[in-house]
């Protein structure tokens, strides 16, 4: 089962000043969505994408079930960005 | 202030902190201005934490320790240390002279987060002639290796100009050998002492074309692999500005070594008078400022500007270039192709064709006593 693991080269930490999570890197920002935060912020290198949606689904158990294609979705797209990548 | 139709400006999110203007360096195409801040009006230690501390107080994110070569401040581990724990994203933006493995575990230490390392060519000959310091490159060399181990983001950046911008091969090969993760292929911008050697320094577009096929041809066979390359190609051969500093006073702000407080690393050169961060909070300075308030939004534009459909694009460009060459800050850009004075580009073209021979003018101390008096 994969396991997701977050690029060192991007920094995630909360910025007051802009009320959301964002990614740092040499010279650069990008502002992430608050679900786009959620899930990365369960990306630790350690649980598999099954877990991490599990995890998310325990935390917003009021979401629809199409939640974990969102989360898939968005984890081929964090791995497009190069923020997160797959263990070889 | 301004009329009440500007907006409130956000937050400076990029500040950045010109620590010194020494440098073991001497490159003719350096940004800094040409009367070189002496050593002892240098901002003390105590001041630039007090500036680091409101700069992210007020929300600004990424922190630049600039120079000058920043490495000759050795206060910089105590800084970085104190803007890591605000929460800073950290780069050090450095020739690499002077980065020994003990500060570079130090800098660890404190929390740095990237060095973005500078080389002025791909091999020693042209590098070390450019920098005009010998055994720079062999230097660089060990220092980028170094980086690497450490385990740091690694950024290269590489100034093109007519002396080395047919070296690209051997640039691109370097490029990967190094394992950088992005390598920015600057292109020189005329402010400062490139602005006294343009004639030397600007390649021709037959040249700055080649080059950027080069560039484009690796690229192609990368696959996603390698280092990533970021040209920034050099605004003379354009039809329309650059949005300069994203918007004067709208995202970045510099500190010049002394406590100068500019909304670009080259603004002091305008007949502005800029505030002191010493004198005045960096808030004060940011939101209230003349000097900061005096190109913000598009009211102030002058013609052709004022009435072009791209002016949320460009703001006009860049103050600096309007001032150097037409001699009033207050005109367009003159990259425009649109500008009444876009002839001045033109002309500055034809006289680096016939000039490209003339002697570079190194930045050095010594020089700039002499370009005061010319």
């Amino acid at each position: 089962m994969p396991v997701p693991i977050r690029n060192k080269l991007y920094k995630l930490q909360f910025e007051k000043a802009q009320d959301c999570y964002v990614l740092l890197y040499p010279e650069g920002m990008v502002k992430l969505n608050p679900s786009a935060a959620e899930i990365l912020l369960q990306v630790d290198g350690v649980h598999t994408v099954e877990a991490i949606i599990d995890a998310l689904k325990r935390k917003f158990p009021q979401a629809p079930d199409s939640i974990s294609d969102d989360i898939q979705d968005f984890l081929n797209e964090a791995e497009n960005k190069e923020w997160i990548h797959y263990e070889q | 202030m301004n009329n009440e139709t500007t907006p409130t400006p956000g937050p400076p999110l990029w500040l950045l902190a010109e620590v010194t203007y020494a440098c073991p360096l001497h490159c003719a195409y350096c940004s800094n201005p040409v009367n070189l801040t002496a050593k002892q009006d240098e901002m003390d230690t105590s001041h630039w934490l007090r500036v680091l501390s409101e700069a992210r107080e007020m929300g600004a994110v990424q922190l630049g320790f600039s120079g000058g070569e920043p490495l000759l401040r050795k206060d910089l581990e105590h800084m970085v240390a104190h803007a890591s724990e605000l929460g800073f994203y950290t780069n050090l933006i450095t020739s690499g002279i002077g980065l020994t493995q003990k500060r570079l575990a130090a800098l660890k230490e404190a929390g740095l987060d990237h060095i973005q390392l500078s080389f002025q060519a791909a091999n020693a000959d042209t590098n070390d002639l450019i920098g005009h310091r010998r055994h720079a490159f062999a230097n660089k060399l060990e220092v980028a290796k170094l980086i690497k181990q450490y385990d740091y983001p690694m950024v290269l950046n590489f100034c093109l100009t007519s002396q080395n911008i047919h070296q690209m091969d051997d640039v691109l090969a370097l490029s990967c050998e190094l394992d950088a993760d992005f390598v920015e292929l600057a292109t020189v911008q005329y402010y400062g002492w490139a602005y006294i050697n343009r004639d030397q320094l600007l390649p021709t577009q037959q040249e700055l074309e080649q080059a950027e096929a080069k560039l484009n041809a690796f690229r192609a066979k990368q696959q996603g692999k390698g280092p990533k390359f970021i040209f920034v190609s050099p605004d003379y051969y354009d039809q329309r500005p650059k949005a300069c500093m994203n918007g004067w006073a709208s995202t970045f702000l510099t500190v010049a070594p002394d406590g100068s407080a500019l909304p670009c690393h080259s603004a002091k050169i305008l007949p502005l008078t800029f505030p002191n961060v010493q004198e005045k909070s960096l808030a004060e300075i940011w939101y209230q400022d003349f000097s900061f308030n005096q190109f913000r939004g598009t009211d102030w534009l002058p013609s052709p500007c004022a009435q072009c459909d791209e002016k949320e694009k460009d703001f006009g460009g860049c103050r600096c270039q309007a001032y150097m060459l037409t001699g009033d800050m207050f005109q367009a850009d003159p990259v425009c192709a649109k500008s009444p004075h876009h002839h001045t580009i033109k002309n500055a073209i034809l006289a680096s064709h016939k000039n490209k021979k003339k002697a570079l003018i190194l930045r050095d101390p010594k020089n700039s006593i002499d370009v005061l008096t010319l």
